[in-house]
């Protein structure tokens, strides 16, 4: 049974995790008229650097939502997927907003580190602070997500 | 009374541990606890504005007090996506 948030080591199996936000919104799944599904990918670049690989770590907790979110962790190689975000909704707009508006939560709020391995060194990625009562930073996802 | 530190990516790093046993004061704060800690390794000093905190997976204020057997967590700036 996959469930709807997760976090772990195996590689994203996005169909799979639709298949599981399909069952769970069973009662409504004949009205939905999109699904929305982001893969986020490990790049060969960042800063100006060569990257050879990520290595993830987390400390697990999400809040509920009707949306499937897995992310990986462990060490991922250059175009492996990090994450995947599927989101079912009546109408595309909002499932493409509520898919943004999750993806830039995850890179405000989601006890989630990365380490990137480069030419000559590795160093821990440190981003936004995991404030999730931080109003200002969630309008600005949201704005993003409505833009 | 006795609480334990958890702690993450360069946090770890710094202290060599991802979980800590310390001992502290009846009715600490995590911020005392903090404190005690960047003593200990000074390199955490440059994290005390920037990270978050949690007590028994649910996020805190440095002001917060903690109990005996509670599980503390310090969070570096996140990174995932």
């Amino acid at each position: 049974m996959t469930p709807l948030f997760a976090i772990g080591a195996a590689p994203l199996e996005v169909d799979r995790i639709a298949a599981t936000l399909a069952d769970a919104a069973s009662d409504s799944a004949d009205s939905d008229g999109a699904v929305v599904t982001f893969l986020g990918l490990v790049r060969n670049h960042n800063m100006g650097r060569r990257v050879h690989y990520l290595e993830y770590e987390a400390a697990a907790r999400w809040p509920d939502a009707r949306l499937a979110l897995h992310h990986r962790v462990g060490r991922l190689e250059i175009g492996e997927a990090s994450i995947a975000i599927v989101v079912r909704s009546p109408h595309r707009g909002n499932a493409y907003a509520a898919c943004r508006y999750a993806i830039e939560r995850v890179k405000q709020i989601a006890p989630v580190w990365k380490r990137e391995f480069f030419d000559g060194g590795d160093v821990w990625v440190e981003g936004a602070t995991a404030n999730p009562d931080d109003e200002g930073a969630r309008a600005e996802a949201e704005r993003l997500a409505c833009a | 009374m006795r609480v334990t530190v958890r702690l993450f990516a360069r946090l770890r790093d710094i202290t060599g541990a991802a979980e800590l046993a310390r001992d502290t004061a009846p009715g600490a704060t995590i911020g005392e606890i903090w404190r005690d800690l960047a003593r200990e390794f000074p390199e955490l000093t440059g994290y005390e504005r920037s990270i978050s905190t949690a007590v028994n997976a649910d996020y805190a204020r440095m002001d917060t007090r903690v109990a005996e057997g509670d599980e503390i967590a310090f969070l570096p700036p996140v990174s995932g996506g």
